[in-house]
């Protein structure tokens, strides 16, 4: 009886956490799109949405971009994934710390960079153009958005994948091989299936955040995609324009059938394995010309993917850089400035680890309410949590500021809004889906029957969380906190709402407020810099840890 | 005794005299930090007991931010460009009448008054706009420097000019009407249209455009003076040029409503406007025109004088209320027939630069009026002068909730409906104009 309270009770606190925190600030600003000149209730915004050509258009696009991104996403991070995970690799531990880099980008000085590299007259432009007498588009129109949103969400699929494939019982390989299958049949029928739940999460992951996202499209002055759209209403014609957000409503839909279908995907099917012995599959030796095969292509991936960072960080040493293959000259002055503001780092450490922790927290009760328990409405905390993912940053903070404002704190009298710990919030529900998708996958990969074993010989429900579950879904739970922290590190759309000091304000926000100058790329891009370095170190920390676990426990089967 | 009281009033003087110069004032602003923290310093050495809270966020973030937290205000002052925004939180009445004491600021910079009329916000530094361009990519591209708008219609180039949406920068918006008051409406729009159809892009932030220059992105950009003066400053290979057909605008700071530190706030207005918070505007990173006439006495050669050179912001006489009445509107036009169709507009242009080129000097008038018509066509409006002026189909553009009594004459009209309606005719206008031009191009 008391489990069940337990559980219900967590389930109730989350419900509501993501009622206060995230529906109420939504509605708070959603509502509109239903509302005619009269204030009155209306679906015709929605009729106007679906008479208007632009629109028509931008949600094609959109989904056109979203779809070609995860494929060409799934083109750099499946092989990466595949050979890290099958094959005595040494390059593994960098393959899965420095593949995860892309996702950092941070705003605007990512941008300049990746123009300075791929634009129609940056570095790769000028050098084919000098010696081949040609130029590739890499940045142009729709295909450019394909090219730089694949680059920068391929991870999502790297690292799902990897711990979906880190966690497939060996005994199922083993067994396949002794019943004689190998080669591409071994591949196809065990280990893609026994991965898939990885695979979709990131792919409906990468899906959902080309959908809406906003940055990339605009960098490269797209307009005719729905974020941009929703964006550019919302921003110049202002806040109480419905069609922005009906364009909001339709992105927020979109996303939950998207998730409802990768849903269905998986749907049906038991991925549960009871064994989780040695961990993986069972690693191989290359062969001598695989082995250069592997390097060249592991190379190439890493080097497409983590070129913008060899140019941010190109751009926070060089001194002028325009119009030429590489920057005029370099200096380490822009670091003095960064050096001189660092409580931005400060503060952007402090609450991007605190917002993860909540996130994974929070993820790893309703992946388990989810899959776990009966209660009802279960689903319907998993889809709310998704949302998020749909709901435009500068939406999200308005409706924090129309929410929270006018309360005020009790021991200093200043309103809630303004209070850095809403930040925090802001952080840790809009990167909830990342960890929730990562624990999701590893949960579904975990058999129910060893909860069930635990449970019969009387365990405690919180002894099976710490004994069983926790340890089992380590790899998961660090996933999880990896993605919403370093992704919590560049977020600004919603953040710049709610920063009410400069000492409180966040290392994303401080290179917004370089980039607005010319004289300001130099130290935004060392911010830049600062940034992507604590996402790696922190990602290889956590590597580390995870491939010592694997080591351990493989001992130990071994041992037995 | 009396000893003992004398010095007890003196201390009482002299204490509330040090609380009226302490404490802090909390600003928000649109300024980037190179520009803020040059005032927010040398403000603080000179006034130490009180402390600057800067606040950076763009313009319309920062009007949302006024306006949401109105009901709890902790902020003194609003510090940012564009006229309109101030105009905004004037109409929402969120700022507080204040005259600075200063003086030797004249009433106007070209044609536009310096300080709000009314006396709710003061100019301290003044902006136009111009043509910034890339030297590098002027050369590698043999192209040549530009020097009037009507250079930017040259097909020359092509693919090769950008320029920030009106609608996403108030400063922009400015220069599109100064070109439509300059001009008259349809020949204005016509000259728009032909700058835009050489654009290689439309930038979504202001600030896209000097940094696609900077970059060497693309070679010429349209921007307001400072950005471009800074970027020379800050070593970039750039230029920058005014055209005749200019307006200067005044940045602004005005006092919020219920500010909790009045007083300091009001001498932060004074420092702006002293000789020594003047000259800040002269340095390299910052370069924007002070309003003090004075100041340009320390600026650097070949600094532009407004007071001095009344070529610069005088061709056009600005009015103000004008564009006040239409402001979403043109925005909108903007945004439907070249923000969003800029891939038409420029599929159509390129039809006609190849049949004008083929055509050359021949004399061929069937071929010259079809070029003549496609060119019509691109010009073509979706929507009449008048109507555009009219006050009543403007309401349907506001940014407030209109209630149906205010739109009378167009009940139940809504923007989105407008604007699809728009995007049709503008789309159609396009395609024929293409395919006219090809057809010319074809009879050659």
């Amino acid at each position: 009886m008391f489990k069940n309270l337990f559980l219900k009770s967590t389930a109730i606190f989350i419900g509501l956490f993501l009622f206060i925190f995230l529906a109420v600030p939504i509605f708070q600003v959603f509502y509109v799109s239903f509302l005619d000149q009269n204030g009155h209730f209306t679906f015709l915004n929605f009729y106007d949405f679906f008479q208007s050509a632009l629109f028509i258009e931008s949600f094609y696009n959109s989904f056109y971009v979203a779809s070609m991104s995860v494929i060409l996403a799934s083109f750099f991070a499946v092989p990466l994934a595949y050979i890290t995970a099958r094959f005595n690799f040494r390059g593994s531990v960098l393959i899965q710390s420095l593949g995860f880099i892309p996702l950092i980008m941070p705003p605007f000085v990512g941008a300049v960079a990746m123009k300075l590299l791929f634009g129609s007259n940056g570095s790769i432009n000028l050098m084919l153009n000098q010696w081949l007498g040609f130029k590739i588009p890499f940045m142009e129109g729709l295909n450019g958005v394909i090219f730089v949103e694949s680059i920068h969400y391929f991870p999502f699929i790297l690292i799902n994948l990897i711990t979906s494939l880190n966690s497939i019982d060996r005994s199922m390989e083993e067994s396949a091989q002794s019943l004689g299958s190998k080669g591409i049949r071994l591949f196809r029928r065990i280990v893609l299936p026994l991965s898939m739940p990885g695979y979709i999460a990131g792919a409906s992951l990468v899906f959902l955040k080309v959908f809406d996202d906003l940055g990339t499209p605009l960098l490269l002055d797209v307009n005719n995609m729905l974020a941009p759209q929703a964006y550019l209403r919302i921003s110049s014609i202002g806040i109480n324009d419905p069609m922005g957000y009906v364009i909001g409503v339709i992105l927020v839909l979109t996303s939950i059938a998207a998730v409802f279908v990768a849903k269905l995907a998986l749907g049906g099917k038991d991925y549960s394995m009871l064994q989780k012995g040695g961990g993986g599959m069972v690693k191989r030796n290359f062969l001598p010309h695989q082995k250069y095969f592997a390097y060249v292509v592991v190379f190439f991936i890493l080097f497409l993917v983590l070129s913008p960072h060899v140019a941010l960080t190109l751009l926070s040493f060089g001194t002028i850089w325009s119009f030429s293959i590489l920057p005029d000259a370099y200096t380490i002055n822009h670091y003095k400035d960064v050096f001189e503001n660092s409580v931005f780092i400060k503060n952007t450490l402090l609450y991007c680890s605190i917002a993860a922790f909540i996130d994974i927290v929070l993820a790893f009760f309703i992946s388990y309410i989810v899959l776990r328990t009966k209660i009802i409405g279960r689903q319907l905390l998993d889809y709310i949590a998704m949302s998020a993912l749909a709901i435009p940053g500068l939406v999200l903070g308005i409706g924090y500021l129309r929410t929270f404002y006018s309360f005020n704190l009790p021991w200093n009298d200043k309103p809630l809004a303004s209070w850095w710990f809403m930040i925090v919030i802001i952080l840790a529900v809009r990167r909830l889906p990342y960890a929730l998708r990562a624990c999701n996958a590893v949960l579904m990969q975990i058999s129910k029957y060893l909860e069930e074993s635990a449970e019969s010989l009387g365990a405690h429900k919180t002894t099976i969380f710490r004994k069983i579950l926790i340890p089992l879904m380590m790899g998961g739970l660090l996933a999880g906190f990896i993605t919403s922290f370093s992704t919590a590190t560049v977020e600004l759309s919603a953040t710049i709402m709610l920063v009410s000091t400069e000492t409180d304000a966040p290392l994303a926000y401080a290179i917004y407020s370089y980039m607005q100058t010319a004289a300001g790329r130099g130290p935004g891009a060392g911010f830049g810099v600062i940034g992507v370095l604590i996402v790696a170190t922190g990602t290889y920390l956590s590597q580390l840890i995870i491939e010592r676990k694997y080591k351990q426990r493989g001992m130990e089967a071994k041992a037995n | 005794m009396k000893k003992i009281l004398a010095i007890f009033i003196a201390f009482t003087m002299f204490a509330s005299n040090a609380f009226a110069a302490s404490g802090n004032v909390v600003i928000v602003t649109s300024f980037p930090k190179d520009l803020s923290g040059k005032f927010k310093t040398a403000f603080e050495k000179k006034y130490p007991e009180i402390t600057v809270e800067v606040v950076g966020k763009k313009t319309t973030a920062g009007i949302k931010y006024i306006q949401e937290t109105q009901s709890n205000n902790g902020t003194d002052l609003f510090w940012a460009s564009a006229p309109d925004a101030f105009e905004v939180l004037k109409g929402d009445s969120l700022l507080a009448k204040y005259t600075s004491k200063v003086k030797g600021i004249p009433s106007k910079v070209g044609s536009y008054p310096i300080n709000d009329p009314e006396g709710f916000y003061t100019g301290f530094a003044a902006a136009g706009y111009g043509m910034m361009w890339n030297n590098r990519y002027l050369k590698a591209n043999n192209l040549p420097s530009p020097k009037e708008w009507i250079d930017l219609t040259n097909p020359v180039y092509f693919g090769h000019t950008g320029m920030s949406a009106p609608s996403r920068s108030g400063t922009t918006h400015l220069t599109v009407e100064t070109l439509l008051q300059g001009d008259g409406f349809n020949k204005g729009w016509a000259k728009m249209k032909n700058i835009a159809a050489n654009f290689k892009t439309v930038t979504a932030r202001s600030f896209g455009v000097p940094d696609g220059v900077n970059s060497g992105d693309f070679g010429v950009g349209i921007v307001i003076d400072f950005f471009g003066l800074s970027s020379i400053g800050s070593g970039f290979p750039v230029g920058f040029v005014y055209p005749t057909v200019t307006t200067l605008v005044p940045a602004n700071i005005g006092v919020i409503k219920n500010s909790p530190n009045e007083k300091n706030a009001q001498l932060f207005i004074d420092f702006l406007l002293t000789p020594e918070g003047q000259e800040i505007l002269l340095d390299p990173k910052i370069r924007r025109l002070p309003v003090n006439p004075k100041t340009y006495s320390k600026a650097p050669k070949d600094f532009p004088n407004p007071f001095k050179d009344s070529s610069i912001g005088a061709a056009v006489k600005f009015d103000v209320l004008l564009s006040k009445d239409r402001y979403n509107l043109v925005n909108s036009l903007f945004d439907v027939m070249i923000t969003y169709r800029l891939d038409d507009l420029r599929a159509a242009m390129s039809a006609i630069y190849k049949a004008e080129e083929a055509l050359g000097n021949k004399n061929k008038p069937k071929v010259k009026k079809l070029i003549a018509e496609a060119r019509a066509l691109v010009s073509k409006l979706p929507i009449t002068e008048a109507k555009a002026n009219d006050p009543d189909f403007n309401k349907i553009f506001k940014k407030k909730r209109k209630k149906a009594k205010d739109i009378e004459k167009y009940v139940g009209t809504r923007q989105a409906e407008v604007e699809a309606d728009w995007d049709k005719q503008v789309v159609s206008n396009y395609l024929e104009a293409k395919q006219k031009a090809e057809q010319a191009l074809k009879s050659l």
